[in-house]
């Protein structure tokens, strides 16, 4: 198949490409939710984003939540932000890091106003966003505008067989394009953690990888009671065939094909070293995980699925593809993309890989994925340790 | 190119995975190796579910389970060539 150069997306100030246009309403805390959503109540074509922290948080957690919110607010899939929190100093801190993108922000504090009054005086700039966010046209853009984050869900061993590999077999394909790439999921390499580090494209790269994962693992065997055999691998992962965390690890890592990672990324760490593929330290929990690549400013996600993971996000469109052939019937609603075809020889994993990137350009494009019609929007902040 | 009833990812591998909705008790399974594009036969001990593994050899207590070419746990209770392999049979090697 010959790939198209080039898709349809929302030029951005700072250069950047969006494949969505969304005009968001950013709360700084979990108290300022309502507010928020008061807002995005009054005023058509804006989202709310509520959560449930930003409050006592202090050291890396406190540095995380901020890179998670100010990323979300850079991230080229959003046109315009309005930022409200209780007081005014982390409002500000946000809206002026947004603000170096050249997009429209604004923050408002609800402190000596209440909400009542901040919901008007937010309500107001919305809607003068979301007017000038509606009058943006999609524009031909080229293929290396696009930064495609991976994460797999609900996984059984169909994924390691075949959805995964078509994910691989994507990045193979479109890796000589230019585009960003992106996967994570530090506890689901484990058991496949000193093969996945050989894939670094460098000395430093590999060294920042088996850093970040013995870290991770150090962790687990200081708080963990027993084992993590009720959470890793899940019901739904066992129900579907995976019998270990390794054999999970070994499914998981399919999904970057052939290639090397040139960096290793903190959560929501913007790529900073150019074109190629990266490795985000990430939480395995699907939302908490989208939600942390999307801050790191990709604008479209592909999800593949054994058991049928529902996932979506406000502002990264989720792709979802599977290979199970009863996911695929049962859950249809869910499936974008359905390569179950794969495991009774009928397609071919290149063929399988030509069909993803076809839908994933349809998607860019503007096309709604399933998870954004049946409105799935989870925002899931990670949150490293208790509150001060 | 027929149908296979079982997919094994590489050559080393001693499970395959069941890839049609169940095979049958007793059923003899088309097992196609991923790795060389060769297709060995398995005759499945028990009804085992879709995604499912099954032994393709005698396994002790102790032994190494390989998939993609790679340990992915450790046998804790024998298994003989043609059962499935699963939760009851093989444990992680990690925590």
């Amino acid at each position: 198949m010959e790939i198209p150069k080039s898709f349809l997306g929302y030029k951005r100030e700072n250069g950047r490409a969006g494949t969505r246009n969304h005009v968001i309403i950013l709360p700084v805390d979990d108290i300022s939710n309502a507010c928020a959503e008061a807002v995005s109540n009054n005023i058509k074509g804006t989202i709310a984003l509520p959560h449930s922290y930003g409050r006592l948080q202090f050291g890396a957690d406190l540095e995380l939540h901020f890179r998670t919110m100010i990323g979300t607010g850079k991230n080229p899939n959003v046109a315009a932000v309005i930022v409200i929190g209780i007081e005014p100093k982390w409002t500000k801190r946000i809206v002026d890091e947004i603000a170096k993108t050249g997009k429209p922000v604004e923050g408002f504090h609800i402190e000596r106003t209440g909400d009542i009054g901040t919901i008007m005086k937010a309500s107001k700039k919305a809607q003068e966003f979301s007017q000038w966010a509606s009058e943006k046209q999609r524009e031909e853009c080229p293929l290396s505008d696009l930064w495609i984050s991976v994460k797999c869900g609900e996984s059984d061993t169909t994924s390691g067989l075949a959805s995964n590999p078509t994910v691989g077999n994507l990045m193979e394909k479109l890796e000589p394009f230019g585009v960003h790439l992106c996967f994570g999921e530090t506890s689901e390499l484990t058991g496949a953690e000193t093969v996945c580090a050989t894939r670094g494209a460098t000395p430093e790269a590999k060294d920042k990888f088996m850093k970040t994962w013995n870290a991770y693992n150090d962790f687990i065997l200081k708080e963990a009671t027993d084992d993590l055999s009720e959470s890793q691998p899940t019901a739904g992962n066992i129900a579907g065939g995976l019998t270990t965390i390794e054999e999970k690890a070994f499914g998981n890592f399919q999904k970057i094909g052939n290639l090397k990672f040139i960096d290793v990324l903190e959560p929501a760490e913007e790529p900073k070293k150019g074109k190629g593929l990266y490795f985000m330290d990430t939480s395995s929990a699907a939302a908490e995980c989208v939600t942390l690549q999307a801050a790191g400013g990709f604008n479209i996600h592909l999800f593949p699925t054994g058991q049928g993971n529902i996932i979506g996000n406000p502002i990264e469109p989720v792709v979802k593809l599977t290979a199970n052939p009863l996911t695929a019937k049962l859950m249809k609603e869910h499936v974008d993309c359905d390569v179950s075809k794969i495991l009774s020889r009928e397609m071919n994993l290149s063929q399988a890989g030509d069909e993803l990137i076809k839908e994933t350009l349809r998607v860019a494009n503007g096309r709604l994925t399933c998870a954004e019609a049946l409105g799935h929007k989870e925002f899931v902040m990670t949150k490293l340790y208790r509150s001060a | 190119m027929s149908q296979p009833d079982l997919i094994i990812h590489d050559e080393k591998d001693n499970v395959g995975v069941v890839v049609i909705e169940t095979t049958k008790k007793g059923q003899e399974c088309n097992a196609w190796i991923m790795e060389n594009d060769k297709s060995i036969k398995v005759n499945s001990t028990n009804a085992v579910p879709l995604g499912h593994k099954i032994a393709l050899k005698d396994l002790k207590e102790g032994d190494t389970i390989l998939k993609y070419g790679h340990d992915i746990g450790k046998v804790v209770k024998s298994i003989k060539k043609g059962e499935h392999v699963h939760v009851h049979n093989v444990k992680t090697k990690k925590w």
